[in-house]
Order: C-alpha cells, then sequence, then structure tokens
C-alpha cells in the first residue's frame, strides 16, 4: 500500500506588483511512498519542498496534478485523522502553555477527559518538555517549540507523519533524540515522510529519498541502488610508513596522504587487490589500521544533482508566463 | 456534531485568548471607569442625572465594545496566518469553514460576556442612584433608574457588535490587520449614515449617482438602525417587533459576512 501518491503535482504562485506572473514553484512532481518507509524528501533552500508539504497537507492547492495521502485525495478532512504535520519553523500561540496548546489540539481530535490528560502528559515526556510544560510558548526557545511541534504532529497515533525540517533549530542532543524517535516510528510501522537538507540526517534514517531541485524532482530511490553511491575503491590507514615506502608502491595508488607520525591513507582503485597491498606493506613492518570501500556520499551525490540541475536551468516561468 | 465539536473547541480557545488579552483588560477597565464617572457627572446636572448615567454607560458599552470587536477581531485570522500558527490547526481534521465559524463563535462570547459586566456595573450604579436620591428627584425622572427596558438596547448594541465582529473577521481573512481595521472602521462609519443614502435620489439629478446610493444603501449595514438609546434613556418605547426585525436584520447580516468570510477563507493558498 503507498501512503504518499502524487501524479504531476504542479504549483504555480503569481509574482510580481503590478504585472502579475506565475512562479512555478514545483513542477510536475510524481512521487510514491510505500507505507512504514522513511522517505527522505532532499534539496537545497527554494527547491520546492515545502511547497510539496504544504500541498500534502492542502494548505495551498496545486495548479495541476493530484495528490493522495493513505489512499485518501490530500486534504480530506477524514483523512487527516491518521496524519501528523510538523511544519517548518513551527509556531504556536503565545498566551498558551505546552500543555494547553496540546490539549487543545487532542480536542479537535475529539479525545477527553483523563485519556486526553495522559495523552498529552506522554508525548510531552517523549518529546522531553518536562516542568517547562507549564510555561506559555512565548517563553519557548526555537529548539523547544520544535520538540512541542513534533509532540503535535504525534498526538492522534498517526499511520503517516509528514516532518518539514524536523532537525531544524534542534541541538545535538536534540537532533539524537528526533532521529531515535524516527526510528522508533518506523519500528511501529509509522510512515514517516520528512524534508531535510541536512544530508547526514537522510543516509542515518532513510530507506528511499528524492532529490528536489529548481521545483524539479532530480532523482529518487534507494540510497543503495544509486549509481552514485556504489564503490569506487579502497582506502587503507596503515602505520609503519615512511615516504621512501610509500613511493615504491605509489604506481598502485590513485593517491596518499600523510596524516602524521608514520600513518598514512592510501587511497586505491576498485579493480585492485587491498589485502595484496596490506600483505605486502606489512612484511615491510607496516600494521593495518582501517580498511573502508570508498563512496560517494549523499553530499557528493546530492551537490552534483543540484549543480546539473542549475546547469539544465529548468524554466521556472511555465508557458505564457512571461520572461 | 463533529463539526459542533470542532467549532466550540475553536470557539473556546478563542474566547481563552481574548481573556488573556491586556488590551482587553485595559478595555473593560476604562468601560467601567467611565460607567462609574458617570455618577459624579450625574451629581453635577440637577434633575438629568439618571438620564446622563444611562446615556454614558450605553455609550461607553457600545464604544468599547467596538473597540473590542474591531482590534480583536482583525488579528482573528491574519494574525494565525502571519505567525503560521494556523499550518498546524488546518492539518488536523478541521475544514477550513468550521474554522472561521469557531474564530466568530469564540469572538462573539467574548463580547458577550463584556456586555454582561457592563451591564451589571451599569445597573449596580443606577441602583446606588435609586437607592440615595430622595424620592423627590425620582419622582422627577422620566423612566425608573433600574429600568428593564435598557435591556433592549443593551440587546441592540449586542447585535451591532456582533455585525462589527463579522465585519472585522471578514477583511481579516484577506488582508492585513491594518487594512482591516480601517476597511471595519470605514464600513462602521458609513453605516451610520446609511439612512440618507436611501433619500439621496431626491438631491441628486444623475440617474447614476441616485442609483449607485441607492444600491450602497441596500448593501451597507445600517447602524442607526441599532441605536435606540435615546428612546430608552427618555422612558419612550421600543416596540417588540422593531427589536425583532431589527435582531433579524443584523443576525441575517452577520450570516451572509460571515458566509462570505467562510468563501474566500477555503479558496486561500497559505504561503
Amino acid at each position: 500500500m503507498l501512503a504518499i501518491r502524487t501524479e504531476a503535482l504542479t504549483k504555480d504562485y503569481a509574482v510580481g506588483f503590478w504585472r502579475k506572473r506565475p512562479y512555478r514553484a514545483l513542477d510536475r512532481l510524481t512521487l510514491e511512498v510505500a507505507a512504514g518507509e522513511v522517505f527522505g524528501f532532499l534539496g537545497p533552500n527554494g527547491a520546492g519542498k515545502t511547497t510539496t508539504l504544504k500541498l500534502l497537507m492542502q494548505l495551498i492547492y496545486p495548479t495541476s496534478g493530484r495528490a493522495e495521502l493513505l489512499g485518501r485525495p490530500a486534504g480530506d478532512v477524514d483523512g487527516r485523522r491518521r496524519i501528523g504535520y510538523l511544519p517548518e519553523n513551527p509556531y504556536f500561540y503565545d498566551h498558551l502553555t505546552a500543555e494547553e496548546l496540546l490539549t487543545y489540539f487532542a480536542a479537535v481530535f475529539g479525545y477527553r477527559g483523563r485519556a486526553r490528560r495522559d495523552r498529552v502528559a506522554r508525548l510531552l515526556d517523549e518529546v522531553g518538555i518536562g516542568v517547562e510544560r507549564r510555561l506559555q510558548l512565548r517563553k519557548f526557545s526555537r529548539g523547544m517549540l520544535q520538540r512541542v511541534g513534533i509532540a503535535q504532529a504525534l498526538l492522534n497515533d498517526p499511520a503517516l507523519v509528514v516532518f518539514d525540517e524536523p532537525m531544524s533549530g534542534l541541538d545535538p542532543l536534540g537532533r539524537r533524540d528526533v532521529r531515535r524517535l524516527i526510528l522508533r516510528l518506523r519500528d511501529q510501522g509509522v510512515t514517516v515522510f520528512f524534508s531535510s537538507h541536512v544530508l547526514s540526517d537522510a543516509e542515518a534514517l532513510c530507506s528511499r529519498v528524492a532529490v528536489l531541485a529548481g521545483g524539479r524532482l532530480v532523482a529518487s530511490g534507494r540510497l543503495g541502488d544509486m549509481a552514485a553511491f556504489q564503490v569506487r575503491g579502497w582506502e587503507l590507514v596503515m602505520t609503519g610508513l615512511d615516504e621512501a615506502r610509500v613511493d615504491r608502491v605509489r604506481d598502485r595508488l590513485l593517491g596518499a596522504t600523510r596524516i602524521g607520525d608514520g600513518r598514512y591513507a592510501l587511497e586505491l582503485p576498485l579493480e585492485s587487490a587491498p589485502d595484496r597491498l596490506v600483505a605486502e606493506l606489512s612484511a615491510a613492518g607496516a600494521e593495518l589500521v582501517s580498511l573502508n570501500p570508498v563512496r560517494d556520499t549523499l553530499e557528493d551525490f546530492f551537490v552534483e544533482q543540484v549543480t546539473r540541475s542549475a546547469a539544465s536551468a529548468p524554466p521556472r516561468w511555465p508557458a505564457g508566463g512571461g520572461a | 456534531m463533529k463539526a459542533l465539536r470542532v467549532v466550540g473547541t475553536i470557539a473556546v480557545s478563542v474566547f481563552r485568548e481574548s481573556v488573556r488579552d491586556k488590551v482587553l483588560y485595559n478595555l473593560v477597565f476604562f468601560a467601567l471607569l467611565l460607567i462609574s464617572a458617570s455618577y459624579l457627572i450625574g451629581q453635577l446636572t440637577a434633575g438629568q442625572d439618571v438620564k446622563i448615567i444611562k446615556d454614558l454607560g450605553l455609550a461607553a458599552m457600545l464604544l468599547f465594545g467596538l473597540f473590542i470587536a474591531v482590534f480583536i477581531g482583525i488579528g482573528l485570522v491574519s494574525k494565525e496566518v502571519e505567525r503560521r500558527s494556523i499550518y498546524s490547526l488546518l492539518a488536523k481534521p478541521i475544514r477550513r469553514h468550521e474554522f472561521i465559524a469557531g474564530k466568530y463563535a469564540g469572538l462573539v462570547l467574548t463580547l458577550a460576556v463584556n456586555v454582561a459586566v457592563m451591564a451589571v456595573a451599569l445597573y449596580l450604579v443606577l441602583a446606588c442612584m435609586a437607592v440615595t436620591e430622595p424620592a423627590a428627584v425620582r419622582a422627577a425622572w422620566e423612566a425608573p433608574a433600574v429600568d428593564p427596558a435598557m435591556l433592549e438596547a443593551i440587546l441592540l448594541i449586542f447585535v451591532e457588535l456582533m455585525l462589527v465582529t463579522a465585519l472585522a473577521l471578514f477583511f481579516s481573512t484577506f488582508s492585513s490587520p491594518i487594512l482591516s481595521a480601517s476597511f471595519t472602521v470605514g464600513l462602521v462609519i458609513a453605516g451610520q449614515f446609511d439612512s440618507d443614502l436611501k433619500h439621496f435620489r431626491a438631491i441628486v439629478h444623475s440617474r447614476a449617482v441616485a442609483d449607485l446610493t441607492r444600491a450602497l444603501y441596500y448593501v451597507l449595514p445600517n447602524m442607526a438602525a441599532f441605536d435606540v438609546k435615546a428612546q430608552v434613556v427618555h422612558g419612550l418605547p421600543v416596540t417588540a417587533g422593531y427589536l425583532a426585525v431589527t435582531t433579524a436584520y443584523g443576525v441575517s447580516y452577520v450570516a451572509a459576512v460571515v458566509l462570505a468570510a467562510m468563501v474566500i477563507f477555503a479558496r486561500r493558498d497559505f504561503r
């Protein structure tokens, strides 16, 4: 079953003061997210990530195309009972405390009495809001508001959560907590769809990713399946080496970097046999510290895709839109 | 049933927000101060004391009610959109028209409580007057100090405030707070002269202008119709028929304006 499905989803905004003209924020996005997966929606600032998420939650309406969440059209009110949403840089009511805000939202879902109180207390505990829960939200830091935002997105035990930049504004501890939370949701069978430009988060959490640039989908798939993530060589780190010994094997290396104190990082091509080189250098008194395959990182891939997309300069002014 | 629950939940939240708003306390404080001060002013005028207290008290109730309706009403929707607090709320199982209905109901509830507080204060001042003044002075009054007929004026003040709240809410669904305030205040002032527009064609020669003023007469809210303060203060009767028709007019106008706000809000993109 699909948790999210979009078909040629497109959004144009009217920009300009006197002469309005359409600006294409999202261009024919077709995407499928399976139930139960953690899906990363990546892209640089202005790529159209937040626009997509707002379209999914029907905070904005599409110019064309369609979107379905959990088998229902985006915006279906009953469908939202099973969906949680964290907006980017969430902001809530200044005059309410964290506890009151969650109680208010829980009432919208129809929770009453003790069940509501328990649910609110449990969620605030889960996101690490302690005694501060009785403070008005205007006294909260950005990171604390982010935690409250995550709690309100989980109030209804959703089957699908849509997080817009969930790590934004969090300190390292907060980021770790959110990563754990996302993994826990995944283990409970919840589909997690989150946007981010922090690639390490996607690498650590996602089964699949999609990369958006200039309002267009430029890549999507399993991280491991993407050609860019295939092993393209080996990196050896050895101690007990000197410049003369490294020079003797230099013709078999792609590169050698002196780390210090007789320690070198040696880069080998994929077709070479690293074990033979290790044996040869060990016989000469060197010692193996580590041997790792070299892959492109998501960051390399991301930069390449975004740069390529920018070079081909997709028009953001749709046909007839001028400029 | 679900819809009513959602509207009620939002209304209670608006009420709570308004109650915690310092602006509201300031306004209610000054209204109560003015009602109390009317007692002192009444003491300075021989034979006119009760009339002055009633006049000033009812005027204060309307004026400060208008301040609350406009200044809180214009922020009801626009503040939520500007601060983006609306994103989390509208992602919940809420229909956009339920959101508007809840916001409106919440502010009307706030106004009802305020009008009730001010009415009680006014009746207390008048009761104090009735007790302290000698019988000879009381005999000269056109209407008793603690006059139930004042409730007729208070009812129409409340309907007028409901209408102004609806206008403020309507403008706040698509414009900034400053523009919303300008439009609302402009309409309230224009509405005071609405009856004049009816007879405008007798003094203009242009058919187009006559038709325009006639159209405006029907479109603009007739605010003057809600003002029965003078009759009540002077002990003149306000018929039940007039009360019923004027209330029905106000409620119909409110329904039309809130409906228009819902239609605009339902189509809006929150960028």
